[in-house]
């Protein structure tokens, strides 16, 4: 089998791509939007808990 | 109350449970990669071409494990949102809130893969027929499930509100379950079901098994995840965030 007839996948090569790419789209952005997430809930507190204690001092 | 039980509560306390999911994100990312790429690799290169879709079939092995996943989350966050009623742990309405847009994402996705199924195979990409109505509607669920929480600046009472709205949709899922047997519909019956087996080959069948454990383990990290930011957010003013060694840099 040729790596075009592999990409062809019998004609269908616009379904099932359209399937597995869509599906490994979804599941690469949202882990990497949730960590741009958890970061940015991070920097948030981090830089609460700073003033708090600047307050204090 | 004997040692298990306290056990159990204990970790259902935010802050034992933030680091405790910590150390299981890891493990469960690598379950995952591991699985979907045995998974992609057998759908594409080990799974004979089917006889009478050719190629096209392979759609299954995404199609089926986004669907079992979008109903599978739906019964997890309707456990979460039972627990959390009932003996009002902050925790529950969290991993309620974590799960959903997950499940969201399936919910599509099984829709997404399904069209590009249904329009080679019976030639649309829709039909308002009950399988594929019942998954929409539960695709809908997940979006007003976040809209109401999202609407709802008390934490407390969006999580109520949300975890009723949660468990009511539930009688959604044995009618998207049961739908192909109720009703005449387009879409093809239960190629795996409870009582009569398989009816699929063993080579295909595995292939979407290991791709569905594959997409359990990536829904348990990326829930896991969601948690841990979710519990930062909520528990900011206490001490115990104060003290995180990822908060004080």
């Amino acid at each position: 089998m040729s790596v075009a007839e592999f990409f062809d996948m019998g004609g269908y090569a616009l379904y099932v791509w359209g399937s597995f790419g869509v599906t490994a789209l979804f599941m690469v952005i949202e882990p990497i939007m949730l960590r741009g997430h958890r970061r940015a809930v991070l920097q948030r507190i981090s830089r609460i808990v700073r003033m708090k204690a600047e307050e204090k001092v | 109350m004997n040692a298990r039980l306290l056990n159990w509560f204990k970790f259902s306390s935010p802050a034992t449970f933030y680091p405790l999911a910590g150390r299981l994100v890891p493990i469960f990312t690598l379950i995952a990669v591991a699985l979907i790429g045995v998974g992609l690799y057998m759908s594409f290169f080990v799974a004979p071409t089917d006889y009478k879709q050719g190629e096209g079939y392979r759609i299954i092995f995404v199609h089926v494990p986004a669907a079992w996943m979008s109903m599978f989350i739906y019964l997890i966050m309707a456990f979460w949102a039972g627990l959390g009623l009932v003996f009002n742990t902050r925790l529950s309405g969290m991993m309620t809130r974590a799960l959903a847009p997950t499940g969201a994402i399936f919910a599509f996705l099984a829709l997404w893969t399904g069209a590009f199924w249904g329009k080679p195979m019976w030639g649309t990409w829709w039909v308002w027929d009950a399988r594929l109505t019942s998954e929409l509607i539960l695709l809908f669920l997940y979006l007003g499930y976040l809209a109401l929480q999202g609407a709802i600046d008390d934490t407390r009472r969006a999580d109520r509100a949300g975890a009723l709205l949660v468990l009511v949709g539930v009688i959604n899922i044995p009618i998207i379950y049961y739908s192909v047997q109720w009703w005449n519909t387009l879409h093809q019956g239960a190629t795996i079901s409870m009582d009569n087996g398989s009816k699929m080959g063993v080579t295909m069948l595995w292939t979407m098994l290991i791709m569905a454990l594959g997409f359990w383990a990536y829904t348990i990290a990326v829930a896991l995840v969601r948690v841990r930011s979710i519990i930062l957010e909520r528990e900011a003013d206490t001490t115990w965030v104060s003290e995180l060694a990822e908060v004080r840099r």
